[in-house]
């Protein structure tokens, strides 16, 4: 079982999240081309070591997550809000 | 007489006599005994018969990793099957029985498949399913298929009880510093160094009893060792789990443990469940789970009477029990000199045949004194005596080889291979072992993630070096958490005063031996050769070709000769054939713990809306809807459900009907940004909504196919009610979140769930608004002009509780959907059946709703099924070209675009009496097979067209099949109907009815 630390509520189990998918893809506009669009939607690197990736908390704040995690060993490197401007509160907080 | 409790001795409680049954008859123990202990004392050895060849077993060692005393206990549904009965906690009553013998253990029909053992070598099962010679002459036939039962039914490991289970079972949770794994002197000593540090300790132990090898020894200065121990632990608020086995290690130190609360009970307490099953996330991790000692392979090495050397030493120092009177020890290493000793002093005669050529003075001169017999270069080769042993037949070292060395007459032979250190839990984690050729084992290698190895699971042999690492270990593991702890240097591996003579398998020339490697599978030394000579040389092959270690004891003993011989077989050393890695579980779990309390109506959890109950007495019969429950039709006097839904449709078409909708997704969209939001989520306009009006809306995936649909009502400049359907309602809120959160941060949008914060009800039919006017305070709000078709209004329904109405409709007909705050959901439904009555309505169901929204070719769940684009549900006219949304550009790539995609139609049975299935597959009328043309996801009885209806997709839409006929083909129900495809909009295709 992975534990991920969620900013807001702490080290979790990860039944409590959801996968989402590849974090760093950046979506294209909504207007832009096919190609573009089948790229971001069907093309996936299978990493074997770090990755970022999208959680959610779900069954917590329901916060979006980019989680780093070593896919051999489920080390988890870092984790930070998706949202920037929620990452900068949070971290205006601390 | 052998095997007999002696009068003094160990730690069963001789006042507490405990009766028990085994195979039919009355015995007693004592208590503190398990099944296996208390079989010994009454000379029980037969205890079972092998999985394959039916061959006798008795008990075969005193802990987890036991092969032979595999029982059944217990009667009706609380029956189990493959309990060892050597961790069996005997109680009162017990009821316990041998397995795969009939009509007994004694006398055993199925050994005669022992005569054909030659066909049930390994790889038996994958040749015969294969059909290799000489059985594939049968394959594929019914006889076959009798021969294969015949096979299953003499191959079996006990019977699975048929009742369903009425024990209750718990899932717990807990945190720790430390997890200390075993209470022996490894891990009594680690829990009392890690707790003093100030950590929050847990320690578990799978025995009944905490001490670990501090039970099995004979003197006084162990015991006080160990209630000294326990009483620090206690001190220093060790929280204590016994009966409680780690079972499995995962990362982040979590650990599966299985808590067995009331397996040693007669009966079950009604207020306890019968186990938990434990997640213990710890920050660190002591593993003390010891070291168990292997058998060598050698003839009829299976025999009862044939067990480990240290198993006769728990018989006696623990539970009081000699297992025979003229022992034969076969040993290759040091440590059964000390159990020799102590089974001579309780006057049995005890001869050692040690493998070695030569071993110290001070061992032979002890062995001497306590007057046993040893023999070097000698090992056992072939066991006498079927049922019980009668002798063994020796062997002599010739040279590196062995020869026959003539024959001993005894009652019971202790074999000692070596030690294997039990690493189970820290191969789960991925952590490696490495080969030790001093030790003849596999010992941990250290591992940096907060494990800590510790006594003999470390390869530390003498008790003493074994409480040493347990502080060494607990040292560690306070560290780990910046702390500072005494330095102590580690004991070393090993602590033998004379080298092992590593030895797996005595062979001799000219002797035919069954000798066996893992007892429980009925897997021999023969079978791993004869797996080499067809080519499964790498271990994993071998496991599963010989299914070696594969039995429920996960070949604890015999891995490491099977191992052995291999490497023997390939002419390599035994690290460069490798080893098997261990998974969880490391003991057997239950599915009943797996499942805890998910079971029966718990198995998921129940949705009710807030007007359940008023249903409920309104005389609906419910059904599932994913979670929820919802009203699915209400009969009156006596009426079919058929009977009643056509009835309620009829009704709505004609009166007024009421549905409660609770369980549509809803949710708050509010925000600056809210409406270019919505105008990029929905494929449809939302820019110009007013305030005050709902607008139906589709969303797309990025991939172009519909997510869901549902309406979405302005309330204000700033904030909107989205509902979406009851089984997309958590898919959509996690999709709006991701949307808001990861890929356009810059939206001042907030999307919050507030599908359980308002309770929905339908008010559809031509006398809706009258109903509905009646039912408000101001009856002037339900005017066309003020409420119109798509209007939304917030008013106050009499008696004063706010509600949301909008006039949208799914039935087809004029209708509107009312919502109150939950708490008000039976007083809304009351006032609405209040005007609703006078006006010959009714209460409608999901089935009504169903023949409702099939008439109008009105989409659900069943059609937006993930594979159907906007123009397949026929909704294409939704999608804009004025803006981009979320799927605009993939909805257009060219799969999407092909003319003959399966598209939204209506179906009519072409002979207008006929009845056919949701399901069916659509097939053209000369090709009734393959997967057709398209296929069928609702049928309702139409009573506005006074014929069965279907709704479904097929190739091209309704246009390209126009005057032909199809077959609904159902060959499994109702078999096949000739059908025609229509407009998916059946009744009122022009919408009349709602807008008037
Ligand atoms: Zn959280």
């Amino acid at each position: 079982m992975i534990r991920i630390p969620c900013p807001f509520c702490g080290e979790r189990d990860h039944s409590e999240f959801s996968y989402g998918g590849d974090a760093t893809i950046e979506y294209p506009a909504l207007d832009a081309s096919i190609a573009n669009w089948h790229d971001a939607v069907f093309q996936r690197q299978n990493i074997c070591g770090m990755q970022f990736e999208t959680w959610q908390h779900l069954n917590g704040c329901r916060m979006w997550l980019v989680v780093e995690r070593d896919t051999m060993s489920h080390e988890i490197r870092s984790v930070r809000p998706a949202h920037t401007g929620m990452a900068k509160a949070l971290e205006d907080e601390t | 007489m052998s095997a007999r409790r002696l009068s003094t001795g160990g730690r069963v409680d001789r006042s507490q006599t405990l009766s028990f049954k085994w195979e039919g008859r009355d015995y007693s123990g004592y208590a503190g005994d398990t099944l296996a202990s208390a079989l010994m004392a009454n000379n029980q050895r037969l205890v079972g018969r092998s999985f394959k060849y039916h061959r006798p077993r008795g008990i075969m060692s005193a802990g987890v990793e036991e092969s032979g005393a595999i029982v059944s206990i217990g009667e009706g549904a609380r029956h189990e099957p493959n309990v060892r009965a050597t961790t069996q906690q005997l109680f009162d009553g017990l009821v316990a029985r041998g397995q795969n013998a009939w009509p007994s253990v004694g006398f055993d029909m199925g050994a005669v498949t022992g005569l054909f053992s030659r066909f049930f070598a390994a790889g038996f099962y994958y040749k015969t399913f294969m059909g290799i010679p000489p059985f594939e002459w049968g394959s594929g036939t019914g006889i076959w298929m009798q021969y294969e039962k015949l096979i299953r039914k003499a191959a079996g490991m006990g019977d699975a009880p048929s009742a369903p289970d009425p024990d209750s079972y718990e899932h717990a949770h807990d945190h720790c510093d430390v997890l200390v794994v075993g209470s022996g002197p490894a891990g009594l000593n680690a829990a009392v160094s890690a707790a003093r540090a100030g950590l929050d300790v847990i320690l578990v132990e799978q025995d009944f009893e905490l001490g670990g090898d501090f039970l099995n020894q004979p003197d006084a200065e162990a015991e006080i060792k160990r209630t000294n121990l326990i009483a620090l632990i206690k001190a220093v608020n060790v929280r204590i789990m016994t009966r409680t086995t780690a079972f499995g290690l995962y990362e982040y130190g979590v650990a599966g443990l299985l808590e067995q609360v009331t397996d040693h009970m007669a009966s079950g307490s009604e207020h306890l469940p019968r186990q938990r099953f434990w997640t213990v996330r710890a920050k660190s991790t002591v593993l003390a789970t010891g070291a168990l000692e292997r058998s060598i392979a050698f003839g009829n090495n299976d025999r009862p009477g044939v067990m480990t050397v240290a198993a006769a030493g728990v018989y006696l120092n623990r539970y009081g029990v000699l297992a025979g009177e003229k022992i034969a020890i076969a040993t290759n290493n040091d440590s059964v000199y000390q159990t020799a000793g102590d089974l001579s002093r309780a006057d049995a005669t005890v001869s050692i045949f040690d493998a070695r050529k030569e071993v110290s003075h001070a061992l032979g001169e002890a062995a001497e004194r306590d007057g046993i017999t040893v023999q070097l270069a000698m090992a056992p080769m072939n066991v006498l005596g079927s049922k019980t042993v009668s002798g063994l037949s020796l062997a002599i070292a010739n040279g590196d080889d062995w020869k026959a060395g003539g024959t001993r007459s005894c009652d019971l032979v202790l074999v000692s291979g070596g030690w294997s250190p039990v690493a189970s839990l820290l191969s789960h984690r991925g952590g490696k072992l490495s080969w030790d050729s001093e030790n003849a084992c596999f010992v941990p290698n250290t591992f940096s993630d907060r494990i800590h190895m510790a006594g003999s699971a470390a390869g530390v042999w003498n008790l003493d070096d074994c409480e040493v690492s347990g502080m060494v270990a607990g040292a560690a593991a306070v560290k780990d958490f910046g702390k500072s702890a005494p330095s102590m240097s580690a004991p070393m591996v090993g602590g033998w005063e004379n080298p092992i003579r590593p030895l797996y398998e005595i062979k001799v020339a000219g002797e035919k031996l069954k000798s066996f490697v893992d007892p429980q599978h009925d897997v021999t030394a023969a079978d791993v050769r004869l797996a080499h000579r067809e080519g499964f040389v790498s271990v994993e092959h071998l496991k599963r070709y010989t299914t070696l270690g594969m039995a429920n004891d996960q070949g604890k003993m015999g891995n490491i000769i099977g191992l052995a011989l291999m490497a023997e077989a390939l002419g390599k050393e035994i690290p460069e054939v490798g080893t098997t890695t261990f998974r969880p579980p490391y003991t057997p779990v239950s599915i009943g713990a797996l499942c805890g309390r998910n079971s029966g109506s718990h198995f998921r959890p129940l949705r009710r809306t807030p007007m359940h109950d008023w249903n409920l007495d309104h005389g609906a019969t419910m059904t599932d809807a994913g979670l929820w429950q919802r009203p699915w039709y209400f009969a009156r006097d006596g009426e079919t459900i058929t009977e009643a839904y056509i009835r309620e449709a009829t009704t709505t078409r004609s009166a007024v009907g009421l549905c409660d909708v609770t369980s549509l997704g809803k949710i708050a969209v509010q925000g600056p940004d809210a409406t270019e939001f919505l105008n990029r989520v929905y494929t449809n306009p939302f820019a110009k909504l007013p305030i005050g009006k709902a607008r139906y809306g589709i969303m797309l995936r990025d991939d172009g196919l519909v997510m869901d649909d549902g309406t979405t009502w302005r309330l204000s400049e700033t904030e909107y009610f989205m509902t979406t359907t009851t089984a997309h309602a958590g898919k959509v809120m996690v999709w709006l979140e991701e949307l808001l959160q990861v890929r356009w941060p810059d939206l001042k949008v907030h999307v919050t769930s507030v599908s359980d914060q308002w309770a929905g009800c339908a008010v559809a039919g031509p006398k809706s608004r009258a109903c509905l006017a009646a039912c408000v305070e101001d009856p002037a709000v339900m005017e066309n002009d003020v409420l119109p078709f798509m209007g939304v209004i917030e008013t106050t329904l009499k008696g004063g509780t706010p509600c949301r109405i909008a006039r949208i409709s799914f039935s087809g007909e004029m209708a509107f959907e009312v919502y109150v705050p939950s708490d008000y959901a039976p007083a809304m439904m009351q006032i609405l059946w209040d005007e609703a009555q006078p006006l010959q309505g009714c209460l409608y169901g999901t089935e009504a709703l169903g023949t409702l929204r099939i008439e109008k070719g009105h989409v659900t769940g069943a059609e937006l099924d993930g594979r159907v684009n906007i123009d397949d549900a026929g909704l294409g006219k939704m999608a804009s070209d004025k803006k981009s949304y979320v799927g605009d550009t993939l909805r257009k790539r060219p799969e999407m675009l092909r003319e003959d995609r399966p598209r939204l139609v209506g179906i009519f049975p072409k002979d207008r009496q006929q009845t056919f299935n949701g399901g069916a597959l659509l097939c053209k009328a000369d090709t009734v097979s393959g997967f057709g043309e398209g296929w069928i996801t609702g049928v309702t009885h139409s009573p506005e067209l006074g014929h069965w209806i279907g709704i479904g997709f097929v190739s091209g839409g309704h246009e390209a099949w126009a005057g032909q006929t199809l077959v609904a083909a159902d060959p499994l129900r109702k078999g096949n109907v000739d059908v025609e495809v229509v407009s998916p909009h059946m009744v009122d295709p022009g919408g009349e009815r709602m807008h008037g």
